[in-house]
C-alpha cells in the first residue's frame, strides 16, 4: 500500500536578548555552572519576575516575518510539573492565548511553491540543565539556562516528506537569523525541534495516530528522525500493528527512535494563568515600530542579489538561506569585481571548513574584505588558483591578511621569464626520455615536463609562461 | 513612663524631641519580649542584637540633629513570611525551617530607609494558611487578652505582638483576611491594602492574585503612618502599581459629614455572634451621629465568595508550593531512594496538615478534568464579586461590616470542624476577591470582655477614606482605650 506521511513541528528558539525573561541576568552561553543567575530566576521564595520587554518585542519580530497575526492582547500562564530544572516547580509559558496566530512561511521543493501554516507563536522560559555525576548516583543542577527567554513555533501538520521539512526548518532558521531574533546556533541549543508525525493509507482523510519525537537539534538529526520514524510506522501498519501515541527519542549515532516510558508523560500541566505577571499589551504605536525595524528578508535578497550582483539563482537561494553567510557574502562581494568567485569560493571551501569544523558561519575565523581580496590576487594573476587555496587554509588557520600571507609566503607568481626559462632549460636537461618522447611525436609527454617545471617552482610560475618558454626550448633542440 | 504603651506616632514624637532615646525604647520592646514570649508565642526569631545595632545608629543621626525619617527609631516585627536579609524567614514551616534569604523584602527595606527598628519575624500559620494560628511549626500563638483563646490568623503573631506591646507595630499579610481577623480578635488596627498598593517583592507567596503586606498598628494614625512609609510602585513587582498614594496622615481628618456608608444586609445575618453584630450596628449610629448618611445595601454574592475564595487561593498555593521540593533550600529529607521520593518524603514531612490540605485541593481544581467546573467557575465568580462592590460604589463611598462573625474563639474549638474554622472569614475574603481595601478597627467588646472589630471596605485605592472614617471613629469614642493586656 502507498503511505502519505504527515509532519507538523514544533521549533524552540531561544531569543537573541541580552537579559533573561524575568531578571537582569545574562542570557550568554556557557559560564562556570550556576554564575548566571539570582534569586528570580532561580525561583527563591518570595521573588517575583518581571516581563523583559525586549522579549515581546523579538517574539513580535518573529511572528510579522512569518506573516502572523499579533495579538493586541495576551496573557501568560504557568505550565506546572516537577524536576529539578526547574526551580520554581512551573515554567511560565502561554497557552490559550498566545501573542502570535495564523501565519505561514512559503517553501520551494522540487520547484514547486508551498505554503505550510503556522499556528501560533509563543513566549516561555527555557529551564535549567541537569549535569549527572559519572558514578550515576548524584546529579547536579546548572541554572545558568533558567529563564533564558523562548518562543516555541507550532506549526500545521501541512509537511509531507523530510525534503518538506528540512525546506520549512531552514526558511524559519533564516528568518529568525534574518530578523536577529535569534542566533540559531544548534550546537549550543538555540535551536531545536520536535517532530510530531503520523502516517496514512494514500487517499484517506483521517490523519493516523501520531507520535512526538522530542529535542532534536541538527537538521541532519530531524531529518533522520522523519524519514525513520516514517519507516517504522509504515512497518508497523504493514504488520497490522497499532500506533501508540507517545513520546519518543531519536537516537542519531544508532538511527532509530525509542519510547521514552517515562513517568513524566501521564503530565497533567494544570495550566493557569500567571498570577504574578499583567497581560502582555501590544498596542498600534509599537506594532508600527517593530513593524518597521524588520529589515530585508531571504526572498527579497534572493532576488536582489540576483539583479545586483548577477550571480545565479542557485548561488543566490543558497546564499541567502544563511543571515550570516548572505551577509559575509555582501560585504565581501561590495568589495569586489568577481561576485560569482566569492560565490563559488563560499559555496565550496569555505563551507567545506564550515562543515568539517563544526563551526557555525556566524563563528567563521576570516573576514569578508580578506576572502574578497583573495579573489583579487586571484583575478590580478598575483597568485595562481592552486597556490589561492593554500592561502585560504592559512587564511582559516591565522586570519591573517591573504597578501600578506603570501608576501610573507612568497608564493607570489613568478613571472619573471628568465628565471622560468632556466628553470625551464634545466628541467629540459634532466629529463632526456620525456624530450625524445615529444620529440617522436608523444605530445603527452609535455604534460609531465610542465609538472616537474611547476614542481621546481613551488607552483608559483605562471602557467601561460611556462607554456610558452617550455615550447620554446623544446623547438631549439 | 510605661514606653511600649506609646503608639508609634507618640513614640516617634518623644524621640524627636528627645524625651527617651532609640536605644531605649527598643531595649523596653526586648525586655517585654524577654518577659513575654514565652507566654504568648508570638515571636519566631528575636534579633537583639541587630536591633541594638539599628537602634545606635539611628540615635547616632538623631544626636547629629540629622534630617528623620517618617518612622525613625520605632520598634516593629515583621511576619516569618516576610523576607528579611539574614534573618530567617520560614513561613511557620518546617519546610523553610532553614531558609535564611539574602534579601529584603520592598516593603521591609521601605521600614528600614524609614528608620524603623526590625526587632525579630513574627509567628503565623504555615504559609499564611489558617484563621486560628494553630497550624504553625513553631507553635500556637496565644490571644493576649486570654490565653486559651486564639489570636485569630493567620498574622496572629502579628496582632498578638502589637497587642501585647511586644511590637510597637507590626507587618503582616492579608490574602482571605488574616490581618483583619487577626487584628480583629486581638483589638488592634490592621489594614488591608488595595491588591497592588504595597509590592509584593520578598513576600512568600501564597495565593499571588490576592496577597497584600499588611501592617498592623495599636491605633489609626500609625496605620497611616505606616501605610505611607511602605505604599507605592515596586519595579520589582509587576501587579504593584504607581498611583501617586495620597499623604495618609493628611488625609486623617476627624470629619465623616456626609460620608455615605453602606450596610450590606447579608453581612448581618446567618451565624454571627449576637454581640458582634450589636457592637458594628452601634457603631454605624455612632457614625449616623457624627454626620454620616448610613445606608441598606445588599451584597447578596456574599455566600458564593468563600467557596470561590478558597478554590482560586488553593489553586495558585498549589503552584506556588510546588518549588518546595528538597532541591534548592528549606528542608530535604534524610534519606531517600530516587528523586521522587526525595519530592514525596520532602514534602509529606515538610508540610503540615493544612497545608497539605489546601495543595490537594488547589492541585485538584486545576486538574483537566475539574478546570472549568471548579477553577474556572471561581474566577467568574470572584470577577461577579468585583462588579457587584463596583455597582455598590456608586451609591455609597464606605462599606461597614463586621471583621469577623465572632470574637476570638478557644484554642482547638474549631480544629475539629474545618467549615467552622473556614467561616471566620467569611467577611473579610470578598475584600481581597475583588481587590478592595479594608480595614478594621476595635469597635468594643463582648460580655466575655474580648474585643469585636468592625471592617470598613473601601474603593480599590481609597484607603485615605477608610482611613479617615476609622480615624473619627477611633477619636469620637475613644478607640479600644489602648488595650492594656492586664499582662
Amino acid at each position: 500500500m502507498e503511505y502519505e506521511v504527515v509532519i507538523g513541528l514544533e521549533i524552540h528558539a531561544e531569543l537573541d536578548t541580552r537579559s533573561k525573561i524575568y531578571c537582569g541576568c545574562t542570557t550568554e552561553f556557557g559560564g562556570e555552572p550556576n554564575t548566571h543567575c539570582c534569586p528570580i530566576c532561580t525561583g527563591m521564595p518570595g521573588v517575583l519576575p518581571v516581563l523583559n520587554k525586549t522579549v515581546v518585542e523579538y517574539a513580535v519580530r518573529a511572528g510579522l516575518a512569518a506573516n502572523c497575526a499579533i495579538s493586541s492582547f495576551s496573557k501568560q500562564d504557568r505550565k506546572n510539573y516537577f524536576y529539578p530544572d526547574l526551580p520554581k516547580a512551573y515554567q511560565t509559558s502561554q497557552y490559550d492565548l498566545p501573542l502570535c496566530k495564523n501565519g505561514y512561511l512559503e517553501i520551494e521543493v522540487d520547484g514547486s511553491v508551498k505554503k505550510i501554516g503556522i499556528t501560533r507563536i509563543h513566549i516561555e522560559e527555557d529551564a535549567g540543565k541537569l549535569i549527572h555525576d559519572e558514578s550515576g548516583k548524584v546529579s547536579y543542577v546548572d541554572y545558568n539556562r533558567c529563564g533564558v527567554p523562548l518562543i516555541e513555533i507550532v506549526t500545521e501538520p501541512d509537511m509531507r516528506s523530510s525534503a518538506e521539512v528540512k525546506a520549512f526548518f531552514e526558511k524559519l532558521k533564516s528568518i529568525l537569523e534574518y530578523t536577529s531574533v535569534s542566533d540559531c546556533k544548534m550546537q549550543e541549543g538555540s535551536l531545536r525541534a520536535d517532530v510530531n508525525l503520523s502516517v496514512r493509507p494514500k487517499g484517506q482523510k483521517e490523519f493516523g495516530t501520531r507520535t512526538e519525537i522530542k529535542n532534536l537539534n541538527s537538521v541532519r538529526a530531524i531529518v533522520r528522525a522523519v524519514d525513520g520514524e516514517a519507516r517504522r510506522q509504515i512497518s508497523v501498519l504493514e504488520r497490522n500493528g497499532v500506533i501508540v501515541q507517545e513520546t519518543r527519542r531519536w537516537d542519531d549515532e544508532k538511527g532509530e527512535s525509542y519510547s521514552m516510558r517515562d513517568k513524566e508523560e501521564a503530565h497533567d500541566y494544570r495550566y493557569f494563568p500567571e498570577p504574578d505577571l499583567t497581560p502582555v499589551v501590544v498596542d498600534e504605536a509599537w506594532l508600527d515600530k517593530i513593524r518597521s525595524s524588520i529589515p530585508e528578508l531571504p526572498d527579497e535578497r534572493r532576488k536582489r542579489f540576483i539583479a545586483e550582483y548577477g550571480i545565479p539563482a542557485y548561488d543566490a537561494a543558497f546564499i541567502t538561506g544563511s543571515k550570516p553567510l548572505a551577509d559575509f557574502f555582501e560585504a565581501a562581494a561590495k568589495e569586489s569585481k568577481n561576485a560569482k568567485a566569492i560565490s563559488n569560493w563560499i559555496m565550496g571551501d569555505v563551507m567545506k571548513k564550515l562543515n568539517d569544523t563544526g563551526l557555525e558561519p556566524l563563528d567563521m575565523p576570516i573576514k569578508p574584505e580578506s576572502l574578497s581580496r583573495l579573489v583579487s590576487l586571484i583575478d590580478e594573476n598575483v597568485i595562481s588558483g592552486k597556490i589561492a587555496k593554500q592561502v585560504f587554509e592559512i587564511m582559516w588557520d591565522t586570519g591573517e591578511d591573504p597578501a600578506d600571507i603570501v608576501e610573507k609566503e612568497g608564493l607570489k607568481v613568478v613571472t619573471d621569464t628568465e628565471e622560468i626559462r632556466s628553470i625551464v632549460i634545466q628541467v629540459i636537461s634532466a629529463n632526456p626520455k620525456s624530450v625524445e618522447d615529444y620529440k617522436s611525436g608523444k605530445t603527452k609527454a609535455i604534460g609531465f615536463l610542465v609538472g616537474q617545471i611547476m614542481r621546481e617552482t613551488k607552483g608559483k610560475a605562471d602557467p601561460q609562461a611556462v607554456n610558452r618558454l617550455l615550447k620554446e626550448e623544446l623547438d631549439k633542440l | 513612663m510605661e514606653l511600649t504603651k506609646l503608639t508609634a506616632c507618640k513614640a516617634a514624637d518623644k524621640i524627636r524631641k528627645k524625651e527617651f532615646s532609640v536605644p531605649e525604647l527598643t531595649q523596653a520592646y526586648l525586655d517585654r519580649i524577654g518577659e513575654l514570649n514565652e507566654k504568648i508565642g508570638a515571636y519566631i526569631t528575636v534579633c537583639k542584637q541587630d536591633a541594638g545595632k539599628q537602634a545606635d545608629n539611628i540615635q547616632k543621626k538623631i544626636d547629629n540633629n540629622g534630617e528623620l525619617p517618617l518612622l525613625a527609631g520605632i520598634p516593629a516585627g515583621i511576619s516569618d513570611n516576610i523576607c528579611t536579609s539574614g534573618v530567617l524567614t520560614s513561613c511557620g514551616s518546617r519546610m523553610l525551617s532553614n531558609f535564611v534569604p539574602p534579601y529584603d523584602a520592598t516593603a521591609v527595606k521601605k521600614l528600614s530607609q524609614n528608620g524603623a527598628v526590625m526587632l525579630g519575624k513574627l509567628n503565623m500559620d504555615e504559609f499564611a494558611m489558617g484563621s486560628s494560628n494553630e497550624t504553625s511549626w513553631y507553635g500556637q500563638v496565644k490571644n493576649p487578652l486570654d490565653y486559651g483563646r486564639v489570636p485569630g490568623g493567620s498574622s496572629g503573631g502579628a496582632a498578638a505582638a502589637v497587642a501585647s506591646q511586644m511590637a510597637c507595630f507590626a507587618l503582616g499579610s492579608d490574602t482571605g483576611g488574616s490581618v483583619r481577623l487577626a487584628s480583629s480578635f486581638c483589638g488592634v488596627v490592621g489594614l488591608k491594602p488595595t491588591y497592588g498598593a504595597v509590592s509584593r517583592y520578598g513576600l512568600v507567596a501564597f495565593a499571588s492574585s490576592m496577597d497584600q503586606i499588611a501592617p498592623v498598628t495599636r491605633d489609626v494614625a500609625d496605620c497611616a503612618a505606616v501605610m505611607n512609609s511602605i505604599a507605592g510602585h515596586d519595579p520589582l513587582d509587576s501587579t504593584s502599581r504607581d498611583y501617586g498614594h495620597e499623604d495618609y496622615t493628611l488625609s486623617l481628618k476627624s470629619d465623616v459629614k456626609g460620608l455615605k456608608i453602606g450596610l450590606p444586609k447579608e453581612y448581618f445575618s446567618g451565624g454571627i455572634q449576637k454581640e458582634v453584630k450589636e457592637k458594628v450596628l452601634d457603631a454605624a449610629k455612632v457614625f449616623e451621629s457624627l454626620g454620616a448618611e448610613i445606608e441598606e445595601i445588599s451584597l447578596p454574592l456574599l455566600e458564593y465568595a468563600l467557596p470561590a475564595y478558597y478554590i482560586i487561593s488553593s489553586a495558585e498555593a498549589s503552584s506556588n508550593l510546588a518549588q518546595y521540593d528538597g532541591i534548592k533550600y528549606g528542608y530535604r529529607t534524610r534519606q531517600f531512594e530516587d528523586l521522587v521520593d526525595l519530592y514525596k518524603k520532602t514534602r509529606g514531612e515538610g508540610f503540615g496538615e493544612e497545608v497539605k490540605r489546601r495543595i490537594l485541593v488547589g492541585t485538584y481544581v486545576l486538574g483537566a478534568g475539574n478546570y472549568d467546573a471548579c477553577y474556572n467557575k471561581a474566577l467568574k465568580v470572584k470577577r461577579m464579586i468585583f462588579e457587584e462592590y463596583q455597582n455598590a460604589y456608586q451609591k455609597v463611598e464606605v462599606i461597614l461590616v463586621p471583621t469577623a462573625p465572632s470574637t476570638a474563639f478557644k484554642i482547638g474549638e474549631k480544629t475539629a470542624d474545618l467549615l467552622d474554622m473556614y467561616l471566620n472569614d467569611v467577611y473579610t475574603v470578598p475584600v481581597n476577591l475583588a481587590g478592595l481595601c479594608a480595614i478594621s478597627v476595635p469597635c468594643g467588646f463582648d460580655s466575655s470582655g474580648l474585643p469585636v472589630g468592625m471592617q470598613l471596605i473601601g474603593k480599590p485605592y481609597d484607603e485615605g477614606t477608610i482611613l479617615r472614617a476609622a480615624f473619627t471613629y477611633e477619636k469620637y469614642t475613644g478607640g479600644n482605650g489602648g488595650i492594656d493586656c492586664g499582662i
